[in-house]
């Protein structure tokens, strides 16, 4: 991990409406990411887990307050700036996978790097570094329907990482696997942080996938508490 | 892997909903295609038409006779420059389901009046203009019964019959005709007034109708005028048109077929409309996830409006595309049938243009509606459906 900041949160606050009732997500909330953190987020149901997620994905805004991402400034951005942002600088990993059904693996992975302006060879050549990665290269030309839970996490996680990302967000990322495959997940994922340099954070109920984590922030009542747990 | 192909994974993912629809379009189409070519051709006759000839019929109607003594009064009138006189024969080869459209006519006039449409060898049309037995085949029905020149042909009708009691007629095939354009018919013969007057037992000296060809379209009106005052308080009074009114009152006969057509179309064209749109916006729905995925990626909203837009026209145009294909091979094999009664009934080009604007605005209307959802989902809202 090094010291330069990668992701700032300055007085950031959320409010939804719902009906004639204003809820406050949060309120004037600061954090700072590092680059090359791996940092898990846990925290009760409707603690705001997923809505901080979702802010720091660049697929929300907040009601108020500053958003910095390497030094620059990302919560007054246009949808199609975000659009842009997010595929230039965030690698995504969903707990359901969220792969593209009609497609095999390796095309799965190769989706974000239709938002480049790599060749159709520089891309298969990522693809296959990727899979190579995540263990996956004898399976680049399977559908992902024929493979297992733990297998379509892998090719999300290569897809999340095949555009080389400066920072990777899971949501629940084993929330639907077993515990052994869980923690194959989260061992990837480690590496990615620890020989990679890959800046994670992931946002989890489960306390021993925050044990594979640089430190893990609690968050309850749209407030942070954090706890060091140095790997 | 681009747009394209993730356009058309997404549209062949679920195969059957994918073929059932592809088969409504193609089948929309077929039948655009088909009845598209059957009302250009019906209406050939009209487009044809000189703006230079006239019809002339009796005016009780045009199968009422007239004396074969107009036709030289008509001759002397000025701004004619060609009289062609008619006789319907009624003619079959061999068995009266071989139809064979006989026309008898005063030869030697027949070109003058129609000889920007049909063409033949002079030395074969000066053969036939001296045999008065001599028979001038269409290509059309010389290639149906193999008939070449110097054949003897025998043609019966089933109208008149013959002095001796019979009711077939020798005839030599002396020239072969062919058209100067697709849409001109050869699926006639002529033969010889003089021939089929001198040899048929019915009262003689009538005709059925004129083809007049004037000097100059200008003077078409004037010569309407003299043709029917000449003949005005006889026992046969006349009726004159241009070509291209005969013709088209010809077809009206037949009812408002461009009705028919247009509103069998529009009707096939709509249910396309609904069966697409439906399928669209539903496969949208469920891909409702997948696209806030897409947008997750970086994927812009107006790059997935497009794939939406995409698919939409993919499918249209593939349906018809395959439709107007097959439309080609149906319309080409009925040209191929024996005595198939309209000439070059093809998928001409404004055809085929006509079609594409309609699968562009079918595809813009079936896709909008998706596609603007798409535009518009958000992404929160999108990765909360699973």
């Amino acid at each position: 991990m090094t010291d330069k900041i990668l992701y700032d949160l300055r007085g950031v606050s959320k409010e939804f409406i719902k009906g004639k009732e204003k809820i406050t997500i949060f309120d004037n909330l600061n954090i700072s990411i590092n680059e090359g953190d791996f940092l898990a987020i846990m925290g009760p149901s409707g603690s705001g887990k997923t809505t901080l997620l979702n802010l720091l994905g660049g697929v929300d805004k907040p009601t108020d307050g500053e958003i910095w991402f390497d030094d620059a400034r990302v919560d007054n951005l246009s949808e199609s700036q975000l659009a842009k942002w997010r595929a230039n600088n965030i690698g995504f990993i969903f707990q359901f996978y969220n792969l593209m059904p009609m497609l095999n693996a390796e095309r799965n992975v190769e989706l974000p790097l239709l938002l480049t302006r790599l060749s159709s060879k520089e891309r298969k050549k990522n693809v296959a570094a990727a899979l190579e990665l995540v263990d996956l290269s004898d399976r680049a030309k399977h559908m992902t329907s024929e493979m297992s839970g733990g297998q379509q996490q892998r090719v999300a996680i290569a897809r999340a990482i095949v555009s080389d990302p400066k920072l990777i967000l899971c949501d629940e990322p084993t929330g639907d696997l077993d515990r052994k495959t869980a923690d194959e997940i989260l061992s990837m994922l480690q590496l990615l942080n620890r020989d990679f340099g890959k800046t994670i954070l992931m946002v989890t109920h489960d306390p021993s996938a925050a044990t594979y984590a640089k430190r893990t922030l609690h968050l309850d009542k749209g407030e942070f508490i954090e706890k060091d747990l140095a790997a | 892997m681009s747009d394209f192909y993730l356009v058309y994974k997404n549209l062949t993912r679920k195969k059957l909903r994918f073929f059932l629809t592809l088969f409504a379009i193609f089948i929309a189409f077929l039948i655009f295609g088909a009845l598209a070519a059957f009302d250009k051709a019906l209406n050939a006759g009209v487009e044809l038409s000189a703006d230079n000839r006239l019809i002339s019929v009796n005016k009780i109607n045009f199968t009422q006779p007239l004396p074969i003594s107009y036709v030289r009064k008509v001759e002397t009138i000025e701004g004619i420059e060609a009289v062609v006189h008619f006789n319907w024969f009624g003619g079959y080869y061999k068995d009266p389901r071989q139809q064979v459209l006989t026309f008898a006519v005063n030869p030697a006039k027949l070109l003058a009046v129609y000889g920007d449409d049909i063409a033949i060898e002079e030395e074969l049309h000066n053969n036939w203009l001296k045999n008065q037995q001599g028979l001038l085949v269409g290509k059309a029905i010389a290639d149906l019964y193999g008939w070449k020149v110097g054949d003897r042909i025998p043609l019966n009708s089933n109208i008149f019959s013959k002095r001796d009691g019979s009711s077939s007629w020798e005839f030599d095939v002396e020239g072969i005709f062919t058209a100067k354009f697709p849409q001109a018919d050869t699926n006639n013969v002529y033969i010889h007034y003089k021939y089929f007057n001198e040899t048929q037992s019915f009262g003689g000296d009538f005709i059925g109708w004129m083809g007049i060809k004037t000097t100059d379209p200008a003077r078409n009106e004037m010569v309407i005028k003299t043709i029917d005052e000449m003949f005005v308080n006889t026992p046969f009074e006349t009726e004159t048109v241009p070509e291209k009114a005969f013709q088209q009152s010809f077809l009206a006969q037949l009812g408002n077929i461009g009705l028919i057509l247009s509103s069998v179309v529009f009707a096939a064209f709509f249910i396309i409309l609904v069966i697409v749109g439906f399928s669209m916006v539903l496969a949208i729905r469920e891909r409702t996830n997948e696209i806030g995925v897409m947008k997750t990626l970086g994927f812009s909203s107006v790059r997935i409006f497009k794939m939406v837009l995409m698919e939409s026209f993919m499918l249209i145009f593939l349906g018809g595309i395959i439709g107007l294909f097959v439309a080609t091979f149906f319309l080409g094999f009925l040209n191929n049938a024996p005595q198939f009664p309209l000439p070059d009934l093809i998928l001409s080009s404004d055809i085929i243009l006509r079609a594409v604007a309609v699968m562009i605005i079918l595809g813009l209307i079936t896709g909008i509606i998706p596609a603007v959802n798409a535009l518009r989902l958000n992404i929160i809202t999108a990765l909360s459906r699973r």
